[in-house]
């Protein structure tokens, strides 16, 4: 059981990735958000997907999580559709930390990390030493093991959020989704929880796919980029190949430069001054 | 992680305890005990406690075990099994509403029950059983309504509070009318069965819900844990391979069952279900659904509250649900009051 949540290398090293949408088009009731899409999420990638509002990313994480049914086509997991496997065993094979979760009322870090758990117990399996074991190596690599007996209400929104990724890790998924996991934070805690994003996908290999909605962090942390623009993948690869000023003006209608960041050496986006904009528009408009 | 024990055997079992809300349901179940044995000997023909006792083991006199098993032992097991199915009812409503005010008793599922009793007494002055039965299709109808007027890819906590009061609402409409169209005979049979009332319980009243009971509740809690993580929030549930839908709709129906049963068979008993879970919470200090506790606070509730109506106002003068009316009245209040100022509502 327990090799089931950390990732065997020996076993991914197929041609295939663990993870893919094969031809889906996405929609809520009759509102179609993504038509005929493919996308492939590399195995040991920290994929990030970016776009503009209403592009279809967060709906795409969605679908990738087997929380939205896609009306045509399959996402596929280990070559079998999402949809029509059990429930607990994707639940051991792919995490995801949704931008709506509720703390309740008066639990505690340490029980909220627990449930985490959940895919890995039984009735008769409630809470066994490897449960307790997993739960304080997650506590302790997001670093609020010393928070373990405080409410989870007590909290700032940044140790909030480091308690909920805690949960996450204790899924022990070696495919772990993020939906907006900066949303809500001051600069600082945002870095931070990019920080201990890469730490995760560096130091244990796990495939982490996140929506972000700053393309700088985007092109600073991930190491595979997907630009949607109107359910559509404008552009996918490493984000030193992809990203340049005709990419970000074509996904995101913005003009830029594209320089190198200074600390990473990553892409760095630097909006035109709005003077150059506004030029633009205007002979654009005649 | 606190105050928790945990069994393990070398198999790899392990089942995991709860060390205070353990002892919140041993001594609830404690006290719902001696408060039925103060209750049987409760009564014009007055039996102290040992005897009630003795006879309940089988070794009292004639009289007290005619007394004891024929009259007043069945109005009591109706008593625990009515307060433990509204304390259950109660519990998984406002787990899945995730509001307090998500009960039973706000969403109109009581008036639904009374339209149907209604309808039996007042149109086809039917016998107690038909009653009942009507009692039971009338909740399960409103169950029914509030479902499909709350669903909207998944049913969720404010819509169903607000589905529920308008639901409410019209069903109360139904009852006024009914009561008007009723004869002097049938509408103080309808009064008296409307406050919710153990009078006259009989072994009758005692077998199907303890059926009822015995099919529901292991069936609710083995979706107990689900329903923990259902709390927070769908997405989240979902992501930790919780069929939400499916554990949501089950523990719904199993609901709508356990409260529609408790009223067939007592009337609709006022508040109970508002109150049970939110005071089993209190003293479990647990967040999760606290389903046992709170079946054993209900129970505890009823059987307080019917030894007090008959206590303090007199045998059989003063119905139970007036008494549950008059304290789940009160403590709804304080609820609204302090949710206000905690800025939930």
């Amino acid at each position: 059981m327990s090799g089931l949540g950390v990732p065997d290398t020996n076993d991914t090293r197929s041609t295939v990735n663990r993870l893919r949408a094969d031809d889906v088009t996405l929609a809520y009731d009759r509102r179609v958000i993504a038509e005929r899409l493919s996308v492939e999420i590399p195995d040991h990638s920290f994929t990030v997907i970016v776009g503009p509002n209403a592009c279809g990313k967060s709906t795409l994480l969605r679908a990738l999580s087997r929380m939205l049914r896609p009306s045509q086509g399959r996402v596929l997991l280990d070559g079998q559709a999402i949809q029509t496997m059990p429930a607990k065993k994707v639940a051991r094979t792919l995490g995801l930390l949704p931008q709506s979760s509720i703390a309740p009322d008066g639990i505690t870090v340490g029980d909220l990390v627990g449930r985490g758990r959940y895919p890995h117990q039984g009735i008769l399996r409630q809470w066994s030493g490897e449960d307790e074991r997993v739960v304080r190596e997650s506590m302790a690599q997001t670093g609020v093991a010393e928070l373990a007996d405080r409410y989870v209400d007590e909290l700032s929104g940044g140790q909030r959020q480091r308690v909920w990724i805690a949960m996450a890790l204790a899924q022990q998924t070696p495919l772990l989704l993020l939906d907006e996991p900066t949303t809500y934070l001051d600069i600082q805690h945002q870095i931070d929880v990019l920080d201990l994003c890469a730490e995760l996908h560096e130091e244990q290999g796990r495939t982490l796919v996140a929506v972000l909605h700053d393309l700088n962090h985007a092109a600073r942390y991930a190491t595979h980029l997907i630009a949607l623009r109107g359910g559509r993948v404008v552009a996918e690869g490493p984000p030193k190949d992809i990203v340049t000023a005709e990419l970000v003006e074509e996904v995101f209608g913005l003009r830029c430069q594209v320089v190198d960041d200074p600390e990473t050496g990553t892409p760095l986006v630097v909006p035109a001054a709005r003077r150059a904009r506004t030029r633009v528009t205007a002979r654009e408009a005649s | 992680m606190k105050n928790t024990r945990t069994l393990r055997t070398p198999g790899g079992l392990s089942v995991r305890l709860d060390v205070r809300a353990f002892t919140v349901v041993v001594l609830l179940l404690a006290a719902a005990l001696a408060a039925s044995v103060v209750l049987i000997g409760t009564g014009d023909f007055p039996i102290p406690a040992g005897d009630v006792l003795r006879t309940l083991l089988g070794g009292g006199n004639p009289g007290q075990e005619f007394i004891v098993t024929e009259l007043r032992l069945p109005r009591v097991l109706v008593g625990l099994l009515v307060g433990a199915s509204l304390g259950l009812g109660g519990a998984l409503f406002q787990s899945i509403s995730r509001n307090p005010l998500g009960s039973p008793d706000v969403l109109g599922l009581g008036q639904g029950s009374t339209a149907g009793a209604l309808v039996v007494i007042v149109l086809f002055s039917g016998s107690a059983t038909q009653v009942a039965l009507g009692a039971l299709a009338g909740g399960l109808a409103t169950g029914l309504a509030i479902h499909l007027l709350a669903w909207k890819r998944g049913v969720h906590g404010y819509r169903l509070v607000l589905v529920g009061i308008g639901v409410c609402a019209v069903a109360t409409a139904v009852d006024g009318y009914l009561l008007t169209k009723a004869d002097l005979v049938d509408a103080a049979r309808a009064v008296v069965w409307m406050t919710g009332s153990l009078n006259g319980r009989d072994w009758d009243q005692v077998w199907p819900l303890l059926a009822l009971c015995a099919v529901l509740v292991p069936l609710v809690l083995g979706q107990g844990r689900g329903l923990r993580m259902t709390e927070m929030g769908d997405d989240v549930a979902y992501a930790l391979g919780v069929r939400v839908e499916r554990v949501r709709l089950l523990l719904m129906v199993s609901a709508v069952l356990l409260t529609a049963g408790a009223t067939a068979a007592a009337g609709p008993v006022g508040f109970v279900a508002l109150t049970a879970p939110q005071l089993a919470r209190r003293l479990t200090r647990s967040p999760g659904p606290n389903l046992v506790a709170s079946m054993a606070m209900g129970a505890t509730l009823l059987i307080v509250a019917d030894w007090a109506s008959q206590r303090v106002f007199g045998a059989d003068q003063l119905p139970v649900g007036v008494v549950t009316g008059v304290l789940g009245g009160l403590y709804l209040l304080w609820l609204l009051v302090t949710e206000r100022r905690a800025g939930r509502i």
